[in-house]
């Protein structure tokens, strides 16, 4: 058991690295940040004096080493463009993702799971059907597109919700719903096909068998053994609503981390995006973690292999 | 009849349309009475199964709603609503079902899944409800009934799997027990073990049983009465001796003939040199025990074989004893710690790479599940033809061979077109033996190649194998847990327990005079033995037989 989680530890880590590593040198290979941020017209001695400031005339490896070093202790540096500590800026953004996130999140579950339950129990039915087709047009949808057709009509022609920025609930509406979509679409897909698999299995038969009625068995016998592939994939989609913030966010002008990273990536505030991917980075490697602790919970086999 | 305790009349269970007759179940009649065993024997497809599922209310929803009438109690099971056959289910009439195993519930203990029957159908506290349970587990012969309460189904063997199943259907005292094949999933021990148990339990219970099976010598040891299915209909139904013994029916017959016996394949003269010298073959396992430790478990101890040109070693014992590991340490697809494997003479066990992919073209094998080993989105022309172009046979040639191997095989040659799905158990295992013949092997590895076929199928089956071994003469490792088989077709059987070799001899004197306690067990356990059967099949061997070299 100690061995198994020191080896996950020790993969997590791994993980990590390879991931601010990649970060650093795509960002250092794709063209001058100084340039970029001092901007084009600036003097030559300007420039000189802007790199001398971050250290950015330094040898790349010794500023790899100095950023790992940042890095390994939590110091995610200082923004290159306001001088504000890049911890501070994303932690004062993050509470607007995570509420984003968590509202999402808990109706893709609710709409999702439940949608693909009844698709499965009534397969091939027209409710089967119906199911499936908005299920494919939840997930084929960019989430863009989505994000301006909802505003184009319950923003400008019906005027109902409010089409960008916070403050009330009803600012969440829009953003949450264009989020949850795809989450939903897939989470219906693959609830429908762990269900039928399950369904068919002999020991729901058993339970009939016994006298056991039709909904104890969806809910208590079949749903259990069909939640084991579906965690994978709601651990999955756990990253993937973090990676939807980011064109969401922009869209509907929302104020979390998806949006911060668009506008550091375009003004090459390094630190700052840095920073990001690693905090979206962790947020995956910590979904992946919690998809193995919840396997165990669920399927005892797998518990004792650990 | 005044004991009668349920009667099946005029059943009719409608096919889809489409499928490749009508009826799955037709004008089906006959009745089980208290304390009576009636066994329901057919081969795969008589529609035996379904007749179980229908009286239970548990046909698959394809299939439409069945026709007749299913008394029982003075209700028919077919028109009750559904909050009344909940409460007759699991109470009144309960069924077990042939793999134990996949019956279970993975994820919850199986003390909490013999306890739900009691949560559903009594009012009893749960204090009450655990003691009865642990109760039961001593009543159908569990070890620890405690520890087995908190286990989860993996942790089982498959017999105690179906104790647990068989403590499940028992736990309200039913009136009738459906059990669809329960034993064929299990070893012969187990089998004779579940057998008595099912015996002792209609002597204590007076419980009305009907026993689905497709083995008459499971028929012979526990049925009163016998009622044959063919296609759907009933062929013939009558007293267990007046069917075994004197049958009416044709169809009877042929399935009697069909029935393996504990016969002895005469001694052949002639055998050529040695295909296959295994000396000192080890093989353990190692896996994690409680607390942190571990535990090695010898799955291969130490084992000598020899096999030669034509010859047919079988390797007989329970699940668990060897026999796979042994057969996988033979063609290295698990690597043996020690050990010196020779296969026609040149050296087999320290290849490796592209040697050892070449050597393998003289060793093939067949598995157990003709429905897995083929792969569904292959021809089975190509399928065949694949082995011998990967070991250097031109395309056209390959094709030419494959499509020889199947009219050897008994199927046509326009079959090398077609899809796996469309072929029937028995061909499909043909299927696979000419794919296993195709890159000419010098030994073929037979793993439970029959045991999953019914008895009409397998003696087809083992006629092939033994006129194509006359016709090509490689050898043959066959392993199989039955006796009646391997006495048919080997000229030598090994007997394994625990990874070694208990004994060894052919099949004469082995079974004639057994010298080892555990081969005394075993065949002991073989169901049926008494049971004398008449000289429709013996003929049927002596064609085997005769074909043999």
């Amino acid at each position: 058991m100690t061995r198994f989680w020191l080896l996950r530890i020790l993969r997590t880590v791994l993980t990590l690295w390879f991931v601010v590593t990649f970060t650093f040198v795509v960002l250092r290979t794709s063209g001058d940040p100084v340039i970029a941020l001092v901007g084009a017209d600036a003097t030559t001695e300007e420039v000189e004096q802007f790199r001398a400031l971050w250290r950015l005339d330094d040898p790349l490896w010794i500023q790899y080493f100095r950023y790992i070093m940042q890095m390994a202790t939590g110091q995610f540096g200082i923004s290159y463009r306001d001088g504000r500590e890049v911890f501070d800026i994303i932690a004062e953004r993050i509470p607007w993702t995570l509420m984003l996130g968590v509202f999402a999140y808990i109706g893709a579950i609710l709409i999702g799971v439940p949608a693909g339950i009844i698709a499965a129990i009534k397969r091939g039915s027209t409710f089967d059907n119906l199911i499936m087709a908005t299920a494919v047009f939840g997930f084929a949808l960019p989430n863009f597109f989505l994000g301006i057709l909802l505003i184009l009509l319950f923003s400008l022609s019906l005027q109902w919700l409010p089409s960008s920025g916070t403050g009330t609930i009803w600012h969440l509406v829009m953003p949450a719903l264009t989020l949850a979509t795809f989450t939903a679409g897939t989470l219906a897909r693959f609830t429908r096909s762990a269900m039928l698999e399950v369904l068919d299995k002999l020991y729901i038969r058993a339970a009939a068998a016994k006298g056991v009625g039709y909904w104890k068995r969806i809910i208590l016998h079949a749903l259990p053994n069909a939640s084991i592939p579906l965690v994978t994939i709601i651990g999955l989609n756990l990253g993937e609503l973090i990676g939807g913030a980011i064109v969401v966010e922009t869209v509907f002008a929302w104020p979390g981390i998806g949006r911060l990273l668009v506008t550091a990536v375009s003004s090459r505030d390094l630190a700052v995006v840095q920073g990001l991917v690693l905090v979206m980075a962790i947020t995956m490697v910590l979904a992946n973690l919690l998809v193995d602790l919840m396997y165990g919970l669920l399927d005892p086999r797998i518990r004792v292999k650990n | 009849m005044s004991n009668e305790r349920l009667s099946i009349e005029n059943l009719d269970v409608q096919l889809p349309t489409g499928a490749d007759r009508t009826f799955a179940v037709e004008g089906l009649s006959l009745s089980v009475a208290k304390g009576e065993i009636l066994c329901i024997v057919g081969e795969s497809g008589s529609g035996k199964s379904l007749t179980a599922l229908a009286t239970m209310g548990l046909l698959p929803s394809n299939l439409g709603k069945p026709q007749g009438r299913v008394m029982f109690e003075g209700q028919d099971l077919l028109t009750i609503d559904d909050a009344t056959r909940r409460s007759i289910t699991g109470r009144r009439i309960a069924m077990i079902f042939q793999e134990p195993m996949a019956a279970l519930n993975p994820i919850f203990r199986v003390g909490e899944q013999v306890a739900e029957t009691f949560r559903i159908h009594t009012d009893l506290p749960r204090s009450d409800i655990r003691r009865k349970v642990i109760e039961l587990f001593g009543e159908v012969n569990l070890p620890d009934p405690e520890q087995i309460y908190h286990s989860y189904p993996h942790q089982l063997s498959g017999g105690q799997c179906q104790r647990v199943m068989i403590a499940t259907a028992l736990a309200l005292d039913p009136s009738v027990l459906i059990a669809d094949e329960p034993t064929t999933a299990l070893d012969v021990t187990t089998q004779a073990q579940i057998l008595k148990l099912m015996l002792d339990l209609r002597a204590k219970h007076d419980t009305g049983i009907i026993f689905i099976t497709h083995d008459f010598g499971v028929v012979a040891e526990i049925a009163d009465r016998v009622a044959v299915m063919k296609m759907g209909k009933l062929i013939e139904i009558g007293p267990r001796d007046e069917i075994l013994n004197h049958p009416r029916e044709d169809y009877t017959r042929s399935l009697l003939a069909a029935v393996p016996t504990l016969a002895r394949r005469q001694e052949r003269k002639g055998l050529g040199n040695p295909v296959l010298l295994a000396r000192n073959i080890v093989k353990t396992f190692t896996r994690a025990g409680g607390f942190g430790g571990t535990r090695t478990v010898k799955a291969v101890d130490n084992i000598d074989l020899t096999i030669r040109r034509g010859e047919t070693l079988g390797l007989v014992g329970e699940s668990g004893s060897g026999k796979s590991t042994l057969a996988q340490c033979v063609i290295r697809l698990v690597q043996p710690e020690s050990g010196d494997i020779t296969i026609s003479g040149g050296d087999f066990s320290s290849l490796s790479g592209k040697a050892l992919r070449e050597a393998r073209r003289k060793v093939q094998i067949v598995f157990q599940d003709p429905y897995t080993a083929l792969d569904p989105r292959q021809k089975i022309g190509d399928a065949i033809a694949e082995g011998p172009m990967i070991h250097g046979l031109g395309k056209k040639a390959s094709t030419a061979r494959a499509l020889d191997l199947l009219e050897a095989c008994g199927l046509d040659r326009s079959a090398g077109d077609r899809f796996p799905h469309e072929f029937s158990g028995g061909q499909r295992q043909r299927i696979c033996i000419a794919r296993a013949l195709a890159v000419e092997p010098e030994l073929l590895i037979a793993d439970e190649s029959v045991s999953a076929l019914d008895v009409s199928v397998q003696a087809q089956v083992l006629k092939l194998l033994a006129d194509m071994q006359a016709r090509l003469g490689f050898g043959i490792l066959f392993i199989t847990h039955d006796l009646r088989v391997a006495s048919q077709i080997c000229d030598n059987i090994a007997v394994m327990k625990g990874g070694r070799i208990v004994e060894r001899g052919d099949p004469a004197t082995l079974f004639g005079a057994p010298k080892e306690n555990y081969t005394k067990e075993l065949l002991a356990a073989v169901p049926g033995k008494s049971w004398r059967h008449h000289a429709e099949a013996a003929t049927a061997l002596d064609d085997i037989r005769e074909d043999a070299p």
